[in-house]
């Protein structure tokens, strides 16, 4: 079913209409409503009144995840705080973490666009779905329990982690539908065989995936083991979380819902726009949003956008897979992780050196798993084992507070880390994505 | 008398120790004591050499983490009761070993015990008082 048909099946003329007026009131809104973006428009030379149909965006500065950073926690946001309903952090590449704030609006905003996706993947009212995306702060959670509750889905929110209890669940009430991390899906393989259930007998029959980035193997991996229809679903919290764009099961990209969140695909270098069929970074303008309205946001994800109309009848145009990142950010299990954190945590413990390398790897019916080589020098070396064996426990639990997610530490010699050209290889993926 | 040892990051690795141990070679540097204290992913060779700071020098110059520590050496009669009687006169006095390992001099039917200890000041004073025969760094380098 089309949950919206209005917007998600609009003529362009009348679409453009609606996001031309949008544009302008966006505009007019943040101007009048948060200094950051005024004085970054003066800057810029732009008034509000030179914003007069959605092709003028390109007039419009970018905003960057520094300005997150910069404007930490809440400068950005375009509402006093006591209008602000709710409050999601995600990571940030250093220090603070990125912050957002959803008015009341907003979080209808995101009930409806998840309602969308839902419905996009083939949900219907009356469906029950089992939510085992977090809960805490992560937006995953609750974006898709706003969704749900918009949709009319029975829901099941049991959030992330008690795999045997997640099972359970799905063995005794049946849900028919999956929302958590592909790669959560497949770890449950195993652990359902091992309770000696039969996966492709499950009673989930669509999963709506996301949260990270995963390939068309890995989806055909999900769908045979599980006996299920997997799609991905993609969102970033700065923009709102999930539910910004959906696949259909005709798995011919993903549909952005551009009549709220308007799309462009650029060049990174260049900040100009890549020819048709070209990949390039995807740049969001929420052009409804009023507790942080971000102007042309620069995502730093790599997709293709396609404009034509897709066989389900929706007119949005449909972003590619997420191809790769434009920065260095890696997500593990649906944490967004920066090495500079890592860069971060390590300078903040006395007599550490950042010389570090982060490995990721995804073995065979497992979950992501992060492990940091950390070199000894000659200030934090003992030739007590306890005292290395302290140090270990203080980096890893550091490391754990600022990431949010537990990594491995293994303390290595100098010079172990490859070096090319005097730099440092810091980041190693060694999952087959 | 204190001694310098010498401690050094290894990773469990094959072929690490072989390489320390033939740099030091290599260079006439004698090994009089060795111990290795390993985890899982790592562990720390210790040793007593004759030619410390040579060797320290030689460790860092090929990119290994190592590190002097003071230890204090100790010699009794290679004969049963011979570590229980240190270890007794240690206990009495409430001197707290980190760690601790022995080798034998089988020409003078010795024992060497090496130790790494919390008060080393205190350490030195205990087994002064006791009698305790200490080695001094001119005897690791003579031997």
């Amino acid at each position: 079913m089309i949950w919206n048909e209005k917007m998600e099946c609009a003529s362009g003329k009348n679409l453009k209409n609606i996001q031309s007026e949008r544009l302008q009131e966006t505009i007019q809104y943040v101007y009048k409503h948060n200094p950051v973006y005024k004085i970054k428009l003066d800057q810029f030379g732009i008034t509000p009144s030179d914003i007069k149909s959605i092709d003028d965006i390109v007039k419009l500065p970018f905003t960057t995840k520094d300005d997150m950073r910069d404007n930490y926690p809440f400068k950005l946001f375009s509402q006093p705080l006591k209008n602000i309903q709710e409050i999601h952090v995600s990571s940030g590449t250093t220090g603070n973490p990125t912050v957002v704030g959803y008015t009341k609006e907003d979080v209808k905003l995101w009930g409806e666009v998840m309602a969308r996706s839902f419905a996009c993947a083939g949900a219907v009212p009356g469906d029950m779905i089992q939510i085992a995306y977090g809960y805490g702060l992560f937006t995953g959670g609750l974006g898709s329990h706003y969704g749900a509750l918009e949709l009319g889905l029975t829901i099941l929110p049991a959030s992330s982690g008690q795999t045997k209890r997640q099972l359970k669940l799905m063995n005794d009430f049946k849900p028919r539908v999956l929302a958590c991390t592909p790669s959560y899906a497949l770890y449950m393989v195993e652990e359902a065989k091992e309770m000696g259930l039969d996966p492709r007998a499950s009673s989930w029959q669509i999963g709506v995936f996301g949260a990270e980035p995963w390939s068309e193997s890995m989806r055909k991996e999900i769908e045979s083991r599980w006996n299920m229809c997997a799609l991905d679903v993609y969102g970033l919290s700065e923009i709102i979380g999930p539910g910004v764009a959906m696949e259909c099961p005709h798995k011919k990209g993903l549909h952005i819902w551009w009549d709220v969140f308007y799309p462009e695909v650029i060049n990174p270098k260049t900040g100009h726009y890549v020819k048709d069929g070209e990949t390039g970074e995807l740049v969001i303008t929420t052009i409804t949003k009023k507790g942080i309205p971000l102007i042309r946001y620069r995502t730093r994800d790599v997709v293709g956008i396609s404009y034509d109309t897709c066989v389900c009848g929706r007119t949005t145009p449909r972003l590619t897979k997420i191809s790769g990142r434009t920065d260095d950010m890696i997500i593990v299990r649906g944490i967004n992780v920066f090495p500079s954190q890592i860069e971060h945590v390590l300078l903040g413990i006395e007599g550490t050196q950042p010389h570090y390398q982060l490995i990721v790897d995804r073995k065979a019916g497992h979950l992501d798993e992060i492990e940091i080589l950390v070199e000894v020098e000659e200030k934090v070396f003992s030739d007590e084992l306890k005292k290395l064996h302290e140090l270990e426990i203080k980096i890893t639990k550091e490391l754990e507070s600022t990431l949010g997610i537990g990594a491995k530490v293994r303390l290595v010699e100098p010079r172990t880390i490859e070096r090319s050209e005097g730099k440092a290889k810091r980041v190693v993926d060694k999952r087959k994505i | 008398m204190k001694i310098n040892q010498i401690s050094i990051f290894v990773e469990n690795r094959k072929g690490r120790l072989y390489q320390v141990c033939k740099l030091l070679g290599d260079n006439a540097i004698n090994i009089r004591a060795l111990n290795v204290a390993e985890t899982q992913d790592f562990g720390v060779l210790r040793m007593v050499v004759d030619k410390p700071q040579e060797a320290l020098n030689l460790l860092k110059e090929n990119g290994f983490t190592a590190s002097f520590s003071e230890i204090v050496a100790v010699e009794v009669e290679d004969k049963p009761g011979g570590l229980a009687n240190i270890l007794k006169v240690l206990n009495d006095s409430n001197v707290n070993i980190e760690y601790m390992y022995a080798f034998v001099e089988k020409k003078l039917d010795k024992a060497l015990l090496v130790f790494r200890f919390e008060n080393i000041d205190k350490a030195l004073e205990t087994l002064t008082k006791a009698k305790v025969k200490i080695v001094t760094s001119d005897a690791v380098v003579k031997a």
